[in-house]
């Protein structure tokens, strides 16, 4: 093996640790690539198509940093990681961001020493049932046997519905969402339950999806979003302002249609102070002045974004539902560009 | 005069067996109904593969292999007029993704490194794996392999493996140099130290200046483009080459009489056969990231070669101490007898007869740490299982399961399949069982 270029590589590494605590946007602006933490697959948030190109919800993000601060949305090395290794990999620097449908809870913010820089999706859990057995509501569920992937907060938001609807269920553990979707297929539970996109995306796959219905309840809050190490403010605010950039584009009809149109200058002040045409935000964020342009630029604004990836066109067919913009009555709700 | 009327004098000709106890018919007689329960097991063996195809077979032949997603598949297969959850495979998935399977997110303009790599791959082995048939010429090929193989699969400069070689080669000079001249010991000792201190200090001006002056090389691929098969393969084979020179080193030192180097060799044996690999994957994956310097880029998959290499050493100096406790105590004896010194006797007596023996647990560990690999999708390395994990993820793809998973699964089998052939057409040759 190459043992003198790895002993060689630890040594010069190890010097150059000292050195090495500058903050994230210089790192990566030096190193001309995003390393960008996504998961090893999800439908509709990350996967790579036949060509190894990632594609997919999370992924915009990252593609939307890459372009707003190195300018190139395809400067990005994608790092899959797992449930297991997404918080080590991040805290040991890795990684430089995790887009990867990561729930914003207070121990991952406070004790594990994150920050979450907004929220790219609300989820919560929900449940899907075949609409044989005539249930219209999880409160009429009593006696059921569950199939629950063990070892996530998943497991305990269902025991926790249960027990407050003083109803039973039989739980029926399961590893992955493949093993779920089999298992519920075949009868061995009469319900699923997991995140309620993960559910549409997996009845979306099903021979006769109409047999399947999704019941009215969402038992939790699983806000989802991009998260960078505490303390790098600098490169904490560039990921959280470049979601928001994404978010306002949208409020302010800017579209990658019209982007170029737009970014020549309007009537609308926070468009031109957005698109750079005005002001100097970009220079307040450490990045030139079209940075936001280029990152609505790599994808299209958060409706675009949404739309191509598990919009209701797409074979996921989500509805916007919590994630339309605030003036549509959803949650998206960016503070003010100025 | 005699009574007896009739003398043959010439012997009959052998008549044909009966046809009930020769051909197809005896066969069945004597292997398939040779009592009732064996006919009635048979009867039943037979209706239970017939289930099995019966409903396996339709299922594969399936005229999927150009659909360009699952409900592609699902109109073709409506079209025939199939319905229902298992009414056919849907192919085209593989038809997609079997490139990505096997290669990962290496560069296609580059796909003929791997390639090239595993095929001299095969050249480097001939002469280890058939000696009698491939001239022994080709071992100092083999024995320039493990330079070769990392720079036609990570590529850069040319000048870095000719730097590692040449560190075996500067040590190999003091050695030769020491030893002559004054102890073998200490040859052995300064010879090393040279390697070492050509490997860490010398060796990175050395590729630097050489680079300058002649830039040979080819494209570095990172080590986040392996994936798939090429993935599990390079990590089995460095693993397999690394772990059996290791794990016989390990083997001997557990039997030594130097105390160091006895308890240095049991307490680590013992504590990696103590751990799972799992753990030792998330060490290298995880642990080791947070003890290393913050910005250190130590290879994700070069962490990942370390672990399993020591994993499978341990086991394999088990399995070769088994084969040294297999021996006789006159082997030894027989070797110090003729003057013999410890690696002589090792290198002439000791281990032909003591890896000969352990054969067919040397060739099951290999396979089991060949399947081994595939824990790596664990920590998110996209070995076949964790790409399978992708392409499910693909909007066109969710929902398939068995293809894929069938698809790796009969890859698996033929590697393995054909080393535990390999293992039997060696013992046969060498006729380990001393009968």
């Amino acid at each position: 093996m190459k043992k003198s270029v790895i002993l060689g590589a630890a040594t010069i590494a190890g010097l150059a640790a000292g050195a090495a605590a500058a903050g994230t946007v210089d790192d990566v602006k030096a190193r001309g690539k995003l390393n960008c933490g996504v998961t090893t697959g999800l439908v509709g948030f990350a996967a790579p198509d036949a060509n190894g190109e990632w594609q997919g919800f999370d992924v915009a993000v990252c593609r939307a940093v890459a372009a707003a601060v190195l300018g190139d949305a395809n400067a990005v090395e994608f790092v899959p990681t797992t449930g297991k290794t997404r918080f080590t990999a991040l805290a040991s620097g890795e990684v430089d961001m995790l887009a990867r449908n990561t729930t914003w809870t207070f121990s991952r913010d406070v004790d594990l020493k994150f920050e979450f820089t907004g929220v790219n999706y609300y989820d919560g859990q929900g449940f899907m049932v075949p609409k044989s057995l005539g249930v219209s509501s999880a409160k009429e569920l009593d006696g059921a046997t569950v199939c629950i992937q063990t070892g996530t907060t998943t497991e305990l938001n269902l025991a926790d519905f249960f027990r407050s609807n003083n109803i039973s269920y039989e739980p029926v553990p399961i590893e992955t969402n493949a093993e779920a979707q089999q298992q519920y297929l075949a009868g061995a539970c009469d319900v699923y339950t997991t995140d309620a996109s993960g559910l549409a995306a997996t009845r979306a796959t099903f021979e006769n999806p109409g047999d399947h219905v999704l019941l009215p309840e969402i038992i939790s809050k699983e806000p989802l979003g991009p998260l960078v190490r505490h303390g790098d403010h600098e490169w904490g605010d560039v990921v959280r302002w470049t979601l928001n950039a994404l978010v306002s584009a949208e409020e302010l009809g800017i579209t990658s249609a019209n982007i170029d149109e737009m970014a020549a200058g309007t009537d609308n002040p926070e468009v031109n102070r957005l698109l750079g045409s005005e002001g100097t935000l970009g220079e307040m964020l450490g990045l030139d002045a079209e940075w936001a342009k280029r990152a609505v630029k790599a994808g299209g604004n958060y409706g675009e974004v949404f739309a191509k990836n598990i919009g209701e066109e797409t074979p996921i067919g989500l509805a916007r539902g919590l994630n339309a913009q605030w003036t549509e009555g959803g949650l998206l709700y960016s503070p003010p560009f100025r | 005069m005699s009574d007896i009327g009739y003398v043959r004098t010439e012997m009959l000709p052998e008549k044909e067996p009966p046809a009930s106890e020769v051909g197809i018919i005896g066969w069945m007689r004597h292997n398939l109904f040779s009592g009732w329960i064996n006919s009635i097991l048979t009867l039943l063996s037979i209706y239970f593969v017939y289930k099995i195809l019966e409903a396996v077979v339709p299922w594969i032949i399936s005229p999927t292999w150009d659909a360009g997603s699952l409900s592609e598949c699902r109109e073709i297969l409506h079209a025939l007029g199939r319905e229902g959850h298992y009414a056919g495979a849907c192919w085209g998935v593989i038809h997609e993704r079997w490139i990505q399977l096997i290669f990962g997110f290496y560069p296609p303009e580059l796909y003929w490194r791997p390639i090239a790599a595993f095929v001299l791959l095969g050249v480097a082995l001939a002469p280890v794996l058939f000696a009698d048939k491939v001239p022994s010429k080709l071992l100092i090929f083999s024995g320039l392999y493990p330079f070769i193989f990392p720079w036609l699969l990570w590529g850069g400069t040319i000048w870095g493996p000719i730097s590692a070689l040449l560190g075996f080669v500067v040590g190999w000079a003091v050695y030769t140099l020491i030893s002559k001249t004054m102890s073998g010991l200490l040859g052995i000792i300064l010879g090393v130290l040279a390697s070492l201190v050509w490997w860490l200090v010398i060796s990175s001006y050395f590729v630097g200046a050489m680079d300058s002056v002649a830039a040979i090389g080819i494209e570095v691929v990172e080590s986040r483009k392996f994936g798939g098969f090429m993935l599990s393969i390079t990590i089995g084979v460095v693993a397999i080459a690394c772990s059996l020179p290791l794990g016989i080193v390990l083997a001997l030192g557990r039997q030594s009489d130097l105390m160091i180097v006895k308890y240095l060799s049991v307490g680590f044996i013992e504590f990696i056969r103590g751990v799972p690999l799992i753990t030792l994957l998330f060490v290298a994956s995880t642990l080791l990231n947070l003890f290393l310097p913050p910005g250190t880029n130590f290879d994700i998959i070069l962490r990942v070669l370390i672990m399993v290499t020591l994993f499978s050493a341990a086991y394999m100096a088990e399995v070769i101490r088994g084969g040294l406790a297999a021996l006789p105590r006159g082997q030894y004896e027989g070797a110090d007898s003729l003057g013999l010194n410890y690696w002589q006797a090792q290198r002439l007596i000791i281990m032909p007869q003591a890896l000969k023996i352990s054969i067919p647990g040397i060739v099951s560990t290999f396979i089991g740490v060949f399947k081994d690999t595939v824990l790596v999708s664990i920590i998110g390395l996209l070995d076949p299982l964790g790409l399978a994990t992708a392409i499910r993820a693909d909007a066109n793809w969710n929902g398939i399961v068995w293809e894929i998973y069938g698809f790796i699964g009969l890859l698996f089998f033929i590697f393995c399949f054909s080393m535990s052939r390999y293992s039997m057409y060696l013992e046969r040759k060498l006729h380990t069982g001393h009968r």
